[in-house]
């Protein structure tokens, strides 16, 4: 049984978009702030740091997740998934990044990361979702600048699109 | 806002959980999904000298239909109950008040038995285990032993656990033919309610639990009234409950939601039946 003191800093390893990372955490290092200062990935934003604006959310082992209310230990082992993992090249948005440029879906940007990572992880769960769906989603995060229509068009839009290019995959 | 420091321990039985508990007592608490005890933990509520991570110990993340209940271990995460095949049909308390239980983004890591744990008073699963009469099952190094929801919860996020024991599962009776109701006030979907209600009706008469309002979830049980004898009995419930003022409701709005919400969730719950 591990146990890891309060007093040292331990190596951490994970893998994040795909790649394997490692790093020194306490124990009681948050997975948010183990992503930014040891890993150096500032995608993901640190807003409440209470679970309760969302900002910090990302995918770990498929499971969403609040980076804020998450030790940088419990994730040993585990796959991260954060919003730089989400292009699917330098010079290009995937299509629900693409779908919130278009929509204006943010403004400030500061709870858009967590949000895409919860749109991310539900589109692929639920493909074709109504907006009532949509809003639940996004009853988990806070956005003070938008007001949400355009987070709502983005996501729909990005869900038909998606189907389609799913549907192409399949019928090729 | 970080925590505090602390050991973590990476518990891979029950018994080594166990174990630390008996050691550490009070010092020692146990971590599971982390979605209530983490935001404690950040603001430094909670001080504990060791956390003991029970998510990697695979016995507990068993859930179980059994003999007219639904055993739920310490390590089953809401989502995947929400998910469950049978919740529907089993126990459609709890499939009706789960969606409302955190967002999507806390119900994929926050644990049923954490939950229950934790014990808000407004919170969704700790007024079902109680309207339900489930029961918590506790375990400690010494013994394990088995409370009835209304003994285990002792006030605001005061539970009869001791120090030394961690809950290893909830069961959740899932009785047949009786109809079923949930509802709830909340500034915001997903947020803490102001009032929550769950009501059973049966041929024996409505059963009515309410959160958010008294220290801890209270359920009580009422004859198969309706008309003003229901709406006589649910004003004597309202008062009961000794709602205070807070700064999300006053104690008075509390009282006319436990009214009103009550009555429409019983109102539900007949039809639900018939």
């Amino acid at each position: 049984m591990p146990r890891l003191s309060a007093d040292a800093r331990h190596t951490v390893r994970f893998i994040l978009n795909g790649r394997e990372v490692k790093g020194q955490a306490s124990p009681r290092t948050l997975l948010s702030d183990f992503l930014r200062h040891q890993i150096g990935a500032t995608g993901t934003h640190v807003g409440c740091e209470h679970g309760v604006c969302g900002a910090c959310t990302v995918d770990v082992d498929g499971m969403l997740t609040r980076a804020c209310m998450t030790l940088a230990v419990q994730v040993e082992g585990c796959a991260v998934r954060t919003v730089e993992g989400l292009a699917p090249a330098p010079d290009r948005l995937s299509v629900l990044q693409a779908a919130f440029r278009r929509h204006h879906a943010l403004q400030c940007g500061f709870c858009t990361a967590g949000i895409l990572m919860s749109l991310d992880v539900f589109l692929k769960a639920v493909p074709d979702p109504d907006e009532e769906a949509v809003r639940d989603l996004l009853s988990g995060h806070l956005c003070r600048c938008t007001g949400y229509t355009p987070i709502v068009r983005a996501a729909l839009e990005a869900a038909a699109e998606l189907r389609e290019v799913q549907g192409e995959t399949t019928h090729a | 806002m970080k925590p505090a420091a602390f050991d973590y321990v990476r518990a891979e039985s029950v018994a080594e959980a166990l174990a630390v508990l008996g050691q550490e007592g009070s010092d020692a608490r146990i971590l599971a999904g982390g979605m209530s005890f983490m935001a404690m933990l950040n603001m430094r509520l909670a001080r504990p000298k060791v956390l003991v991570d029970i998510m990697r110990v695979e016995p507990l993340a068993r859930l179980e239909v059994g003999k007219g209940a639904l055993k739920i271990g310490a390590g089953v995460r809401q989502a995947r109950l929400l998910a469950f095949d049978g919740l529907e049909s089993g126990a459609p308390l709890i499939a009706k008040a789960l969606p409302f239980t955190g967002h999507a983004q806390t119900r994929s890591r926050g644990t049923v038995c954490g939950s229950i744990a934790h014990a808000d008073p407004s919170a969704e699963l700790p007024l079902c285990l109680v309207t339900l009469r489930g029961h918590v099952h506790l375990k400690s190094a010494r013994a394990g032993r088995k409370v009835a929801a209304e003994d285990f919860f002792t006030g605001m996020m005061a539970t009869a656990k001791a120090d030394d024991e961690m809950i290893e599962a909830v069961s959740f009776p899932t009785p047949k033919g009786e109809g079923t109701a949930f509802r709830e006030i909340a500034r915001r979907h997903g947020d803490f309610a102001i009032v929550a209600c769950a009501a059973l009706v049966s041929d024996n008469g409505i059963r009515l639990g309410v959160g958010g309002v008294a220290d801890m979830p209270v359920a009580r049980d009422i004859p198969l009234l309706d008309g003003s004898a229901l709406d006589d009995a649910l004003n004597a419930l309202a008062w009961e409950l000794d709602a205070r003022d807070d700064v999300h409701a006053s104690a008075r709005y509390r009282r006319e939601l436990v009214r009103r919400i009550g009555r429409s969730t019983i109102e539900e719950a007949k039809r639900c039946r018939a």
